[in-house]
């Protein structure tokens, strides 16, 4: 009961920092977070792919740059930008279905080679097809929204925009794996062939995984667009797809609050390290390399062998304290 | 006495292989069938093939009379087939109450049910309830990866029973456990079988163990079925002591 309520605590502590800290930031630092909660929502949805159901997919930055240039396309021809969220979400879901079906007969990196080529075919597709995504000039001017009447164009309330999206992704993914369909990832992920034993139809879970997972990157790019405001094929190379992945996999891949913790790393160590101008990248490649060394399954892996631990410690005391005599069967 | 499976003619090659050459052999409703042999004789790739894991050269499969040759393992459970491996399958990093409750929550509901109904798909009593039958009570809140190996085999053995299967197909469900935890196994498949009612047929190695546990014994070697009777005839058979020392 304690830890959950310092669970709680912790969770409440951190919605009200997130939602009061750009108040004392400057333009920029408003960009910073808003774009911390953008890639957060598509590192969620790669984190249920990958962490949970524990199918690789290199191309989650493709997805962000469906939802966004669905935005962009859709917002920039009149349409409101609830139409262009739905048609990126519908996108992006449809695609990552049919990206599931090589997941059904291929895994581990021959998965990642085919999702890589994937990403290669997006980022070609955004590119070289002028008359849908205007090629290497871009869609410029993409329109921030109003949301119940309140324009966005500013930096702080398209911040909270952000957020509040970043809200409804949380809750729904928080369900999602507390769900008999979290618990069937996680067998999917764990051994595929006693689940189908068990009844467990993991054809369909797979492609679930996939299809639920990309819909959050086209949301992510859903955002990314107006955020950004110009919307061209560079930022969606497979070194987005690779950045999310290492947000998964620094952060902890299988834990809810890695993707927050991981694309907080990734989004402000840069910021952080700006006085080492480019040298940062190396910085950063050194310490994800010597954090997987140390913790294969990121910083929340850390932190929860550590909890594990004291549990097991304090699990096996109250086991001698109730049982003085001690029995060969018990050890 | 209803058949619960019917196996006839079952075959499968590989290449020029035949591991399984033409098997025949049902099981009874109730009863606790054996299925023995020398290693390599086609045991588990009867089972496999019984549970759609291989698809079988020829031959059919019967559940309750209705062919089911081919289907898929994730079908054939949901119409009440469940098996062990012989290698150990638990879910390591699932509690032993998640282990069960996943063993049981796809026989419930729809897709859209599981995904919006309670966590736990309404099996916490129920996981509990077959937690205590094989007296794991104290290891319900456990990982499963943390439980020694013969504990691990007793919840692959109570994942199996989770559904309230037709039939339970165990592959050696004794290998490798130790001879405390061997009794406890026993004794709870002999009480699944008595209380519940519960169709079994176990692949293993352990003589004692199978004479023991099964009503009835089918031999195979090299592929076919040698014998078949109760255990005290075939352990007197001359084919089947032949087919053993041979090896």
């Amino acid at each position: 009961m304690t830890r959950s309520l310092a669970a709680w605590l912790a969770g409440i502590a951190g919605a009200a920092a997130l939602v009061l800290l750009p108040l004392a930031l400057n333009r920029y630092g408003i960009y910073i977070l808003s774009l911390w909660a953008v890639m957060t929502i598509a590192a969620i949805g790669l984190n249920l792919t990958l962490g949970y159901a524990g199918q690789i997919s290199l191309a989650q930055g493709a997805f962000v740059g469906i939802g966004a240039y669905a935005v962009a396309i859709l917002t920039t021809s009149g349409f409101p930008f609830v139409v262009g969220l739905a048609a990126a979400l519908a996108v992006s879901f449809a695609v990552g279905w049919l990206l599931g079906y090589p997941a059904l007969r291929v895994q581990h990196h021959y998965l990642a080679f085919v999702t890589l080529a994937f990403s290669t075919l997006a980022y070609l597709v955004f590119r070289n097809e002028e008359w849908l995504t205007k090629g290497i000039y871009g869609i410029v001017g993409v329109p921030r929204p109003s949301v119940l009447g309140i324009a966005t164009a500013k930096p702080l309330p398209f911040y909270y925009l952000c957020l509040g999206a970043l809200a409804v992704v949380s809750f729904a993914v928080w369900w999602l794996v507390r769900s008999p369909w979290g618990r069937a990832f996680v067998a999917l992920r764990e051994n595929p062939v006693r689940a189908l034993s068990l009844g467990v139809d993991t054809r369909r879970y797979t492609l679930m995984a996939f299809a639920i997972g990309s819909a959050l990157g086209g949301v992510a790019g859903a955002f990314y667009a107006p955020l950004v405001e110009f919307v061209d094929p560079t930022p969606f190379t497979l070194a987005l797809s690779l950045n999310l992945l290492m947000m998964v996999i620094v952060g902890g891949a299988g834990f809810f609050l890695g993707p927050f913790l991981g694309a907080l790393i990734a989004v402000l160590l840069p910021e952080w390290l700006r006085f080492m101008e480019g040298w940062y990248l190396i910085a950063y490649a050194v310490f994800v390399m010597v954090l997987l060394v140390i913790s294969p399954t990121g910083i929340l892996g850390i932190l929860d062998r550590h909890l594990t631990a004291r549990r097991t410690r304090a699990a096996s005391q109250a086991r001698a304290a109730a049982k003085p005599v001690l029995n060969s069967e018990a050890a | 006495m209803a058949r619960v499976l019917e196996v006839s003619g079952l075959r499968k090659h590989f290449g020029g292989i035949k591991a399984v050459d033409g098997v025949s052999f049902h099981v009874e409703e109730g009863e606790i069938l054996g299925l023995i042999g020398p290693n390599g004789c086609g045991k588990s790739t009867t089972f496999n093939c019984i549970l759609g894991q291989l698809a079988p050269t020829d031959g059919e499969v019967r559940l309750d009379g209705r062919v089911v040759t081919g289907m898929r393992p994730s079908e054939l459970n949901r119409l009440g087939v469940s098996r062990t491996f012989q290698l150990l399958q638990v879910f390591p990093q699932l509690s032993v109450r998640e282990n069960l409750i996943l063993a049981g929550q796809e026989h419930k509901g729809t897709m859209l049910s599981r995904l919006l109904g309670p966590r736990d798909a309404g099996l916490t009593a129920a996981a509990d309830r077959m937690i205590g039958f094989f007296k794991m009570s104290h290891l319900a809140g456990e990982k499963a990866g943390g439980l020694s190996y013969g504990q691990q085999k007793l919840l692959d053995a109570a994942m199996a029973f989770m559904a309230g299967p037709r039939l339970v197909l165990l592959d050696e469900p004794a290998g490798g456990v130790n001879l405390t935890m061997l009794g406890d196994l026993k004794d709870r498949l002999q009480a699944m079988n008595r209380e519940q009612g519960a169709t079994f047929v176990v692949i293993e190695h352990n003589m004692d163990f199978v004479m023991s546990l099964c009503t009835r014994v089918v031999v195979m070697a090299e592929g076919r079925v040698l014998a078949e009777g109760r255990p005290e005839e075939v352990r007197r058979n001359p084919a089947v002591i032949d087919a053993y020392l041979g090896h």
